[in-house]
């Protein structure tokens, strides 16, 4: 793939709407119990504006800024040949079902590793405000060619 | 609510139980389409040893048992894991997973570092899996 990519940052994404049945839907994949995932007046009990998405589902908004780098013909990265190698959250607030969110999504590095590179991505989860709600970094192992 | 921790504390231990059609399920939940994750033919292709859990649908079970422990997800400030061995998930057995977390180091500012040990058949398949946690 082309290392001259350490650095490069996308566009911010088309705001993404946090529904409450993806919370939902999303909790219950992986395996959450607590209410306020799922029951409005339980979050609201607990002092939230509306159900509340588990620190994960982070993920799912930061996957807009990833299809940025993979439909991105200069980076030359084939999905097939991608790898989890590492993921962090640092969480300023929880995601709430009634957020609109963009990712700002950035390479911050890119390292060869034998046949194949790690590239270090960093994504801003921004709120409708422009305020900053989680920042999420992968590491990505793109295998080389065959 | 504030909680007293001790250093090296059990605090939470959790059995998770994956099947194919929680690899399903957590592809729709996230939008997670790959193949790997419900075509054995593909992983096998590809030269996996089978179908995979998702390493996310592993990280994102894997601190329910903290989040349960503390009662709020809104404590959990920081998270992170290093994916190192791959889940297998059979098609008739499914996959069995052991969570234990630590309290592993008060970082001062009210906050706490607890380490997760998530294993199959007692490897690990997470490293460096550790989470912040607000306790004060």
């Amino acid at each position: 793939m082309n290392t001259e990519l350490a650095g490069k940052e996308y566009p911010p994404t088309e705001p993404y709407l946090v529904g409450r049945e993806k919370i939902r839907e999303f909790a219950g994949a992986v395996q959450a119990s607590n209410p306020v995932h799922f029951n409005v007046d339980a979050a609201t009990a607990a002092g939230y504006d509306d159900l509340v998405a588990p620190p994960t589902f982070t993920i799912v908004v930061q996957q807009r800024g990833l299809d940025q780098l993979l439909a991105d013909d200069s980076a030359g990265i084939e999905l097939h040949r991608v790898v989890h190698g590492d993921q962090r959250f640092n969480i300023v607030r929880p995601i709430l079902a009634g957020d609109e969110l963009t990712v700002k999504f950035r390479v911050a590095t890119v390292r060869p590793l034998g046949g194949n590179a790690m590239v270090s991505t960093e994504a801003d989860i921004l709120d409708a405000a422009g305020v900053l709600v989680a920042t999420s970094y992968a590491t990505l192992v793109v295998g080389g060619d065959e | 609510m504030t909680f007293e921790l001790t250093e090296g504390e059990l605090i939470a231990e959790r059995d998770v139980h994956f099947t194919r059609d929680s690899l399903v399920r957590y592809a729709g939940a996230s939008g997670d389409f790959n193949s790997i994750h419900y075509r054995d033919d593909i992983a096998e292709q590809v030269g996996l040893p089978g179908v995979l859990a998702h390493g996310m649908l592993t990280m994102g079970a894997a601190v329910q048992p903290v989040i349960d422990h503390f009662g709020d997800p809104s404590r959990i400030v920081d998270y992170r894991v290093r994916f190192t061995r791959p889940v297998v998930v059979d098609a008739e057995a499914g996959a069995d997973l052991h969570v234990a977390a630590t309290a592993a180091k008060d970082l001062g500012d009210g906050t706490w570092r607890i380490d997760l040990q998530v294993t199959v058949d007692g490897r690990a398949v997470l490293a460096k899996a550790q989470v912040v946690v607000s306790v004060a």
